[in-house]
């Protein structure tokens, strides 16, 4: 059943080819990691990764949502005890019907627990629930050596694996705590800002009045529209606050999938006009204002979900993401950036802009208190690698980081400068792993 | 491990000090600096020359002692490479040597020099670099051949029999080790004005070495198997192969 193949991210950029092995029983787990080869062993979630995170060329891989069951509920205080390769949708599927949602969302269902795990992923409650990691009460890690260890918050191991992308060992099951909800849907207020500080402003001012808070910001707009955006806020739905047709049904989710993007699209169809034309639409599309709009949690969340592989619109050379975070006082910084991506007309489509909240112990954990901003660029200008180079520099100097999830290009050197706890993680990673089994691309690429 | 951008960490050249490997190391490490490269040739002050251009344009440089003719020698200096911290992305096969064409078919020693070199060299490197480049699940083989080999002609034809020869070998390899993530890329140049062809008159479309290694980097961004240098010899040498003997013979040149 193992297959060698090659594998990428999301991004589809830079395969490298392994050995993938479904994951079976932790028995079998326990075989892979005491017999790594030369090239060590990585587990992989669903590969929404977008960079080389999720593989390890010429080594194993574990591909862990063979692993996909959920072992315990309880619905009295929410806590839930999955296997790790369980995916979002899933638990969104089996628990919202019982009143409890997952407590981080990212901008996609189609993610593993394990994965989220070891990225420590964030939603659009991040300044007020914190990342993945605040929400779970333990995690069993298969370590190097074979054994099986019980981790909690209080164990530094835990929170070396929270945000450790897989390379303190393979997360086999995390308790969980869910969130109670009345309803799948979300009461959304929307806003049309024109430019950044305007939208700074709104933000700044009230975020912490919503559970939920993001921003698209039209990369393209220069000038005095620079950060020109479309600013969407909300709440989980109360029963009283749906509709008459909806309070019948208030936990119903079934989230259609609507289509498949095609193969591949022709190269360049991205291009600055038919982005700046499409922003543009966007923009004026989207009321100048509205309070109070009922959202179901799919829409809210997860709008590209309704495509499936919406990544190939990018053509064959693929595509990156960029998230940096830049702490709260660097906000010259963000706009300098801003700035240079706006004036290189790099196409994409839009950017996020989000505030994050307090960080968690994690080492290598990517939240801080800060502003995060991400975009999508294609990959093929000779312009782009210099331009994100600049960008680095640019977060470094402001104490900001990127985030390793979606990187696929910094270098080992970068990395350093903006993980200031990175030291201490190895340590703890050299202890458990003294071998160097748990061996990622992503981890070759930035010497981890 | 490159990167999305196509950002490179390693390369090995074997036969650390041809001009045309040298471009394309450049090239190849341009948008950023502190690359690293391991010149695997024979020392001496080129090979210090090339270390030293390379150095000043922020590669970071390991020089490695290599005498293809050895077998040894290439084993050793192959695996020191790939055995030095971190995988190789680009191996680039640029040793070979044109020798004396008319010797070259008359005198044994001339004749075996050539054969060895050109042809039971590079596939003795091949079939090492190619293990190495497996087992990394990722990873790209620069072969430099030569048109001469596509149809060799009276003038050079034991030169271009050797490169037929490493020519056909490195297409197969690129076939047997494509599902393994390995790309290997056949390079086919035209005249190069170079240290190797001082002397010679410059053929029709000849060109310096720079224009080969954009040939080369280009060629393996789209994941090429085979590329010529300039690329419009393609056509030509497509023509030549089909040009009847009688008027093949009869060519200037
Ligand atoms: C459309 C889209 C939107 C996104 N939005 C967000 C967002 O809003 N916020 C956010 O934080 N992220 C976001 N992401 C990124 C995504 O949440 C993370 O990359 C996540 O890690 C992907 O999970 P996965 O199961 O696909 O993991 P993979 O991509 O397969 O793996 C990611 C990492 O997790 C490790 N891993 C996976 N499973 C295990 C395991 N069982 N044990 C140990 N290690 C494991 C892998 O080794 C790898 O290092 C988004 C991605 C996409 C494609």
């Amino acid at each position: 059943m193992d297959d060698r193949r090659a594998l990428q991210g999301w991004g589809g950029t830079s395969p490298s080819v392994s050995l993938v092995h479904p994951a079976g029983d932790d028995r079998d787990l326990v075989a892979m990691v005491t017999e790594p080869g030369r090239r060590g062993v990585l587990a992989r979630g669903l590969g929404r990764s977008y960079g080389d995170a999720a593989q390890n060329g010429g080594g194993l891989v574990a591909d862990m949502t063979t692993r996909n069951r959920v072992l315990s509920v309880d619905t009295q205080t929410g806590e839930v005890s999955v296997e790790a390769g369980v995916s979002l949708d899933t638990l969104m599927r089996l628990l919202l019907p019982m009143g409890l949602f997952v407590p981080v969302s990212p901008g996609t269902r189609q993610v593993t627990v394990g994965g989220a795990v070891a990225a420590d992923i964030h939603g659009k409650n991040h300044h007020v629930d914190g990342s993945f990691g605040d929400h779970l009460a333990s995690i069993d890690l298969l370590c190097a050596d074979g054994s099986i260890r019980h981790l909690t918050p209080l164990d530094d191991l835990f929170w070396a694996t929270v945000g450790g992308m897989g390379l303190t060992g393979v997360v086999l099951r995390v308790t969980l705590r869910m969130k109670p909800v009345e309803t799948a849907y979300c009461v959304v207020d929307t806003e049309r800002c024109a430019n950044l500080d305007d939208l700074m402003q709104r933000m700044t001012t009230d975020d912490h009045r919503y559970t939920y808070s993001v921003a698209w910001v039209d990369c393209l707009a220069s000038g005095a529209s620079l950060g020109r955006s479309v600013l969407t806020r909300g709440w989980p739905a109360t029963l009283d606050q749906l509709p008459r047709r909806l309070r019948h049904k208030p936990l119903d989710f079934r989230p259609p999938e609507l289509a498949v993007a095609p193969a591949h699209l022709p190269n360049g169809m991205l291009n600055h006009l038919t982005v700046a034309a499409f922003n543009n639409v966007w923009y004026y599309k989207s009321p100048r204002e509205r309070r109070g709009e009922i959202q179901s949690i799919g829409a809210f969340f997860h709008p590209l979900d309704g495509v499936r592989q919406w990544n190939r619109i990018y053509g064959s050379r693929g595509f990156l993401q960029y998230q940096f975070v830049v702490p709260f006082g660097a906000e010259d910084a963000l706009r300098r950036c801003l700035t240079m991506l706006s004036d290189a007309g790099q196409a994409s489509f839009l950017a996020v802009l989000k505030r994050f909240g307090h960080g968690n112990s994690g080492h290598l954990s990517f939240p801080m208190p800060g502003w995060t901003l991400t975009l999508d660029i294609p990959v093929g200008s000779a312009e782009l690698g210099g331009l994100l180079d600049r960008l680095d520099e640019e977060v470094i100097a402001a104490g900001g980081r990127l985030y390793l999830a979606k990187d696929s290009r910094m270098t080992a050197a970068t990395m350093r400068k903006m993980y200031p706890r990175l030291e201490q993680w190895r340590e703890i990673r050299h202890e458990a792993d003294p071998d160097g089994v748990f061996m990622s691309d992503l981890a070759r690429r930035l010497e981890l | 491990m490159k990167d999305a951008i196509g950002n490179l960490q390693r390369i090995l050249v074997l036969g650390g000090t041809s001009e045309i490997a040298l471009a394309t190391v450049l090239k190849l490490a341009e948008p950023r600096q502190g690359v690293h490269v391991t010149l695997a040739g024979r020392p001496g002050e080129r090979r210090a020359a090339a270390a030293s251009a390379l150095h000043a344009e922020g590669l970071q440089v390991t020089e490695v002692d290599c005498d293809v003719r050895e077998r040894n020698s290439y084993e050793q200096a192959i695996a020191s490479a790939f055995d030095a911290d971190g995988d190789v992305d680009v191996v680039i096969v640029a040793f070979g040597v044109l020798g004396d064409q008319e010797r070259a078919w008359q005198d044994l020693d001339a004749a075996l020099e050539l054969a060895e070199v050109n042809y039971v060299a590079a596939v003795g490197c091949g079939v090492l670099v190619a293990q190495r480049l497996r087992a990394q699940g990722h990873g790209a083989i620069v072969a430099l051949s030569s048109v001469a080999g596509e149809r060799p002609r009276r003038s050079n034809f034991v030169y271009g029999s050797t490169k037929a020869g490493m020519d056909a070998f490195y297409a197969g390899l690129g076939d047997a080790v494509a599902a393994d993530g390995v790309q290997v890329l056949v390079v086919r140049p035209g005249f190069v004005k170079s240290r190797m062809t001082t002397g010679l008159s410059p053929a029709p479309l000849s060109q310096v070495p720079e224009q080969v290694a954009e040939v080369v980097v280009d060629g393996l961004r789209q994941g090429r198997r085979t590329v010529w240098a300039p690329p419009p010899l393609r056509f030509v040498m497509s023509a030549l192969r089909h040009l009847p003997a009688p008027v093949f013979r009869r060519l200037p040149g």
